[in-house]
């Protein structure tokens, strides 16, 4: 049976460095599979993270070949050609626990501040509203959130995205696109509060659109068109007056 | 926050305001020197006329104010530069550069 030769990064904030394995190459291999079948048939204390294995979770997301990728729907024959070694790191941008599992905390705690929690209109302080509220489902801006809402937070945008690495306090492509969802969700009443959040050299405002975020977004999302509508809604509301 | 977002859109504004008056002048130049014209013919064209002394320091401050907020993205994301007294730095020499060019326009109309 052919074999698959793969280096996997193993260490920690300290430092680390590539380790070979080999394992069958088989037909129909995800790069999760080969993480899988390392860990458990050579290397039990290889340290990587999992949870659902089909692309629900956005647990398992890695840098394979020079890109960040979720490896439970990456076929290896997709990212390596036969004969190819797979080379397997933990995301960029992210502080390393160990191996491949990477502290995914700043990435989330960027969410909170742009304020990517609904603030329900209707009902302040977490009270049930009276009565369910009407969003046409073909509306702009219903369209414009149900555009970016199928997010699974897996990181990749963020550890693609070149201006999160020139700047550690950007928010961010996965931030940035939450925050857009809610800036068009009519029954949510912290429009101009999240505006804020989002504003300036550590928001929207420093993104060059170059578009790592939207080309490698494994849903298919396109945060890029996400930070262009907050930039859209900032200047238009600073230039009306509407910003104070 | 605030005034890094009306960074954000004195450079956008600045923007698109070149994007029209660089047409302009490259197209008066290539127009102005089919038949070869000369120094003192530019100049006569353009002393006491307000239209250019207007157009070409609206051109300066929006060159000036658009490079320098340019360079200041650059300078925080390649050397780390930043904070709110380089942004100030930044504005400075923004506007001391749109002030050459000013000078420049206000030579061609005056002098």
């Amino acid at each position: 049976m052919e074999t698959l030769k793969v280096r996997i990064w193993r260490g920690d904030a300290a430092g680390g460095a590539f380790s070979a394995y080999e394992v069958p190459a088989r037909e129909n291999q995800t790069v999760l599979d080969v993480v899988s079948e390392i860990q458990r048939e050579q290397e039990p204390a290889l340290a990587y993270r999992f949870a659902c294995r089909v692309g629900m979770c956005g647990s398992c997301a890695m840098e394979v070949n020079g890109r960040a990728r979720w490896t439970c729907r990456t076929h290896v024959k997709r990212v390596a050609k036969p004969g190819e070694a797979l080379t397997l790191r933990p995301l960029p941008h992210l502080p390393v626990i160990r191996d491949l599992a990477t502290d995914m905390a700043p990435f989330f705690d960027k969410w909170a501040r742009a304020k990517g929690s609904f603030q329900p209109k209707d009902a302040p302080d977490g009270a049930v509203p009276e009565d369910f509220a009407v969003v046409p489902p073909g509306s702009k801006p219903r369209r414009e959130a149900d555009a970016g809402i199928e997010c699974i937070g897996c990181g990749v945008c963020y550890a693609s995205c070149d201006v999160v690495g020139w700047n550690p306090d950007y928010l961010g492509p996965a931030a940035l696109n939450r925050a857009w969802t809610l800036v068009n969700d009519v029954r949510d009443g912290a429009r101009r509060a999240r505006l804020d959040a989002v504003s300036g050299d550590a928001g929207c405002h420093s993104c060059h659109s170059t578009q790592s975020c939207t080309e490698r977004c494994p849903k298919g999302l396109d945060p890029s068109s996400a930070i262009a509508g907050l930039k859209r809604s900032l200047f238009w509301d600073a230039l009306l007056g509407r910003r104070g | 926050m605030r005034g890094q977002l009306h960074l954000w859109i004195a450079q956008r504004v600045t923007a698109a305001f070149l994007a029209l008056a660089v047409a302009v002048h490259l197209v008066t130049i290539i127009i102005a020197v089919r038949g070869g014209l000369s120094a003192a013919e530019i100049l006569a064209r353009t002393r006491g006329s307000e239209a250019w002394l207007l157009f070409y320091a609206g051109f300066a401050l929006a060159a000036g104010l658009h490079a320098a907020i340019g360079l200041r993205a650059i300078a925080a994301e390649w050397l780390g530069w930043r904070g709110r007294g380089l942004d100030i730095a930044w504005l400075g020499i923004g506007l001391l550069t749109a002030l050459f060019g000013i000078r420049a326009a206000w030579g061609l109309y005056h002098g």
